[in-house]
């Protein structure tokens, strides 16, 4: 049980650091691609603008987990 | 780096610990640590509008990661979540009323101030007295050390404020709702003043109001801890992207600061998620009981010194 324990932790630090890098990656692609875009969105069309908002963090959130997920699935496969 | 949507200079790396630690205490209670987030902000000299906005932002997509592990663990009672989302949106219409309604009468700042300490307060001793009183009756009940045992066990929830629930959950006003997930049948009267005061709060006190939301869950509606804290995330996903989108509109929000605080926040959120699997309820409940403490302070501070976060 407890090798059961370590097991499903070491996975769980595996999808976790694999996570962050995505996060970071999206951060730093928002930034440099949609960094004076969202600017000017957020000074002449505040309306477009707080939908972008939503949908940017909550795509950071959402897509960002699944293909965590998925690369994760991936990985571990030639592992077994 | 420079922000120039809110026109601010902050350390990178400062959002992202400042996300990370509001990311495990929203996975492990429940909440949106907006009493953490906006003084932090506040801190670094971004603007109040801004403070408040963009922290509702974070707190969208920290929530929606917190929520998504809880509902893989099953702590997530969509139709409670469903009904107190509506609740929560209309409450927070009152209390942002009753701002307003304050500010034209030229004394918001020291009511909602006082409020703000006598619920902080209120709360924090009422759950330490309930989670030390119910730890104490289990006491030896549950004394099983296995691992694998402890980690199932963890789950089953008690609270000495449980006959006071049962009566509430007794009071048959029509239309009752059955709600399989949490293992209660209710009154929706009664799920609907729990959602309604929460959002009273979160308009009035600002934040998502979970300090308040999910004691409420546990204490009124009879929730068990764990599926308060995922039921209570999931419905900060909706009313805080209400937040989120009303603050943007009126230009409150810097979404590269959100996005960068997020960073922090979704892994500190998982690891808030899955280390509440190790604790029971009473646990959770007692460990909650100082950050409404450390919403107190930070008011009483502002009171006294006269310096605004």
């Amino acid at each position: 049980m407890k090798q059961d324990a370590a097991r499903s932790l070491r996975a769980f630090a595996a999808e976790l650091a694999i996570y962050a890098v995505l996060v970071t990656g999206y951060f730093f692609l928002v930034l440099h691609v949609l960094g004076n875009w969202l600017y000017q969105l957020e000074t002449q069309h505040r309306v477009p603008y707080a939908v972008v908002a939503i949908l940017l963090i909550a795509g950071q959130a959402v897509v960002l987990d699944a293909v965590t997920t998925v690369l994760f699935r991936l990985l571990r496969r030639p592992w077994r | 780096m420079f922000f120039p949507i809110s026109n601010s200079h902050i350390n990178p790396v400062y959002l992202v610990v400042v996300g990370f630690v509001i990311g495990i205490l929203g996975g492990f209670f429940g909440v949106g640590g907006s009493f953490i987030a906006g003084p932090a902000l506040r801190l670094m000299g971004v603007d109040w509008n801004y403070a408040v906005g963009t922290d509702l932002a974070h707190i969208v997509g920290k929530s929606i990661v917190a929520a998504r592990k809880h509902r893989t663990l099953g702590n997530v009672d969509l139709k409670l979540g469903m009904i107190m989302a509506l609740g929560t949106i209309a409450g927070a219409e009152g209390g942002a009323q009753l701002i307003q309604a304050l500010k034209r009468a030229g004394n918001v700042n020291s009511v909602v101030s006082w409020v703000a300490i006598v619920v902080y307060l209120g709360i924090s001793i009422f759950m330490f007295w309930e989670s030390y009183a119910t730890l104490r009756l289990h006491k030896g009940r549950s004394r099983r050390t296995v691992s694998d045992v402890k980690v199932v066990e963890s789950k089953a929830d008690h609270s000495a404020f449980g006959p006071v629930t049962k009566k509430i959950q007794r009071m048959k006003i029509w239309p009752m709702i059955s709600l399989p997930t949490s293992g209660i049948q209710i009154s929706l009267w009664i799920i609907l003043v729990v959602a309604v005061v929460g959002g009273f709060f979160s308009g009035f006190l600002g934040g998502g109001a979970g300090y308040i939301r999910m004691p409420s869950m546990v204490y009124v509606l009879g929730v068990p801890t764990h599926l308060a804290v995922g039921t209570d995330l999931f419905e900060i996903v909706i009313s805080a992207s209400y937040g989120t989108f009303t603050h943007a509109i009126k230009g409150n929000v810097d979404i590269l600061i959100a996005l960068v605080m997020h960073t922090g926040a979704v892994i500190g959120a998982q690891i808030g998620v899955v280390a509440t699997q190790y604790f029971a309820g009473p646990k959770i409940r007692l460990a909650f009981v100082p950050l409404p403490l450390i919403g107190a302070a930070i008011v009483i501070y502002t009171l006294v010194t006269g310096h605004k976060f």
